[in-house]
């Protein structure tokens, strides 16, 4: 059974957002999502300074299976990314809402993240598509 | 045997659910204005021995005249070897390699061609090949648009590529919000903020040899990235693109059918496409990696398929995910029996009589040589018309050359002519002595 810590928000998409100051804040892939993906092989990271908006396409994830894009859950500035995933992209793997994180984004619209599932929603639609 | 499933009823459904009533209604885009083809002078059904006479009698009406077209297909020398060992069945009759365990011999195969085409382009990665030279440029250009992450979008494209490659190019990217550039090979110090690559051709369609340093390293300067476009069989002689510059080039790409594909009416051929390591995620095509299975015994497979179609669906970096994996089979065996040494040979000795043949022409009267470029085998003379000239040359036994008009007007009367080392001295010989008779005789003479 994955996990899904409970002060975290979530999309349909499978990452998940963390409020780490005001109005920033840091998204990555949920346990459930690295457990589908597999051995994640490598990341594509977007750009520091890209603006994005809810549901853009911002990187690629690659396991040894598949691929699958990763979507910003916010609109805002990306401001910075996880390096460390260039060579070690399993952190995805081993510690997805730690060490795996992806990238932080300072938000332009906070009423956003309102939208967003909190973890017992998430974790029901996780069990739905079991 | 009926091959489409859908019965009436299936059919009636759809069309009522698309709210029309006739399935050409579907093909109504299709302007109306091209041309159909009508068949009424071919009958409707004969004996396959009538089939084969009628051929044959057609066939022999047809003269066969020593050739000295090029342009883009090359006529070399193909050992019997070559395609004895393509048509076993073993290769002839395998699918792809989806299944490692059942496919080792194709995967070895398309594994020892990536490493024998990276090591002749000086580069890390090669795929196991595209459709043909053509569009293997257009996949090199959608390939550098995302390299480029699509901020840049224009490509530099000289006018002295392949004129057909540059119709392919222009179909693939029509709606891809891509820019072609026309550019003279020359450095220039104009701002190119926009432009995501320079095609540079080596040789160009005109046989001629470009500066690839300095143009390779005014692109870098500019941030500007390099595609290749190249003979492979150039390659045994000339620098590898890998080596272009300071930097190298950063994708190659070309036409495979020098090496061991036989010239024919439109292919089948095959495309080549080599890059950097770090671009390889962005590299078209398939890919055999070697790895070792759970004993630890060397084996190979398709590697980094998540780029692939089959993976990545909408999103795979190109929708052809075929490889002309029977071509590839031909050329490697090729490539195997010459060995590096014999490339080189074939390549000097083809560049050699081209050399003597354009001395020679150079000096008869009413032939004046194009261009003054270094060139591989191929060159450019001027005629007193040019279709006149190929008219005559081909009464006397010759195809001499390409008729540029067409595709160069700016050349006016300008005939490419190519010539690879199945030619003989005295071949060249009398394809002068006939030309020298042509001029003289003002193309009047009827036969000879």
């Amino acid at each position: 059974m994955s996990q899904c810590p409970t002060q975290l928000r979530y999309t349909e998409t499978h990452e998940w957002v963390r409020e780490d100051e005001k109005d920033v804040v840091i998204v990555g892939i949920t346990d459930h999502a690295q457990s589908q993906l597999g051995e994640l092989v490598f990341v594509e990271l977007p750009e520091v300074g890209t603006v994005v908006e809810v549901g853009d396409e911002v990187g690629v994830i690659e396991s040894v299976k598949t691929a699958s894009d990763i979507y910003s859950p916010v609109s805002g500035k990306i401001i910075e990314i996880n390096e460390n995933l260039t060579e070690q992209p399993d952190l995805m793997n081993s510690e997805p809402y730690e060490s795996g994180w992806i990238f932080r984004v300072r938000l332009s619209n906070s009423e956003e993240l309102e939208e967003l599932l909190d973890a017992e929603t998430y974790a029901q639609n996780v069990r739905e598509d079991d | 045997m009926a091959f489409i499933p859908h019965t009436e009823a299936d059919i009636d459904a759809m069309l009522k659910e698309m709210d029309i009533t006739a399935v050409d209604t579907l093909f109504d885009e299709i302007p109306s204005t091209i041309p159909k083809a009508v068949y009424n002078h071919v009958c409707h059904s004969a004996p396959e021995l009538a089939v084969t006479q009628l051929m044959k009698q057609r066939a022999e009406q047809q003269p066969s005249l020593n050739s000295y077209l090029g342009a883009g297909a090359y006529h070399h020398f193909i050992p019997a070897c070559v395609w004895e060992l393509t048509s076993r069945g073993e290769f002839l009759t395998s699918y792809t390699p989806y299944q490692a365990e059942a496919s080792q011999g194709t995967l070895q195969l398309i594994y020892e061609y990536q490493t024998m085409m990276a090591s002749l382009m000086g580069m890390e990665i090669s795929n196991a090949s595209l459709y043909d030279g053509a569009t293997a440029l257009a996949e090199a250009v959608l390939m550098v648009v995302r390299i480029k992450k699509s901020k840049q979008k224009t490509i530099l494209v000289p006018k002295t590529i392949n004129p057909f490659y540059r119709e392919v190019l222009q179909t693939v990217i029509a709606h891809q919000e891509i820019t072609i550039k026309e550019f003279e090979l020359e450095l220039k110090a104009e701002n190119f903020s926009d432009v995501a690559a320079l095609i540079i051709p080596q040789p160009d369609f005109l046989g001629r040899l470009n500066d690839v340093d300095a143009l390779t390293n005014w692109a870098h300067a500019h941030q500007i990235l390099v595609i290749a476009l190249v003979n492979p069989m150039a390659m045994a002689l000339l620098k590898e693109p890998g080596a272009w510059g300071d930097t190298g080039a950063d994708i190659v790409c070309g036409e495979g059918q020098p090496f061991g594909i036989p010239v024919s009416s439109g292919g089948p051929y095959f495309g080549f496409m080599c890059c950097r390591k770090e671009h390889v995620r962005q590299l078209p095509g398939r890919l055999v990696g070697k790895t070792e299975d759970r004993d630890g015994k060397m084996g190979f497979t398709l590697t980094l398929q998540a780029r692939e179609q089959h993976i990545r669906r909408a999103k795979a970096n190109s929708n052809i995910c075929t490889n002309q994996g029977l071509m590839v089979t031909a050329a490697t065996i090729y490539m195997s029996v010459m060995g590096a040494t014999g490339l080189k040979r074939i390549a000097e000795h083809s560049h050699h009589l081209a050399r003597q043949l354009f001395h020679t022409l150079s000096t008869v009267e009413g032939i004046e040589p194009i261009f003054k470029t270094p060139f591989f085998h191929e060159f450019v003379i001027r005629v007193p018309n040019s279709q006149e000239f190929l008219r005559a040359m081909a009464k006397r036994g010759i195809q001499a050359g390409f008729d540029l008009m067409p595709y160069y007007p700016e050349l006016t009367n300008g005939i490419l002519v190519c010539v690879t080392e199945l030619k003989t001295r005295e071949d060249l010989k009398y394809y002068c002595e006939q030309a020298r008779l042509c001029l003289q005789e003002n193309y009047k003479a009827e036969t000879v």
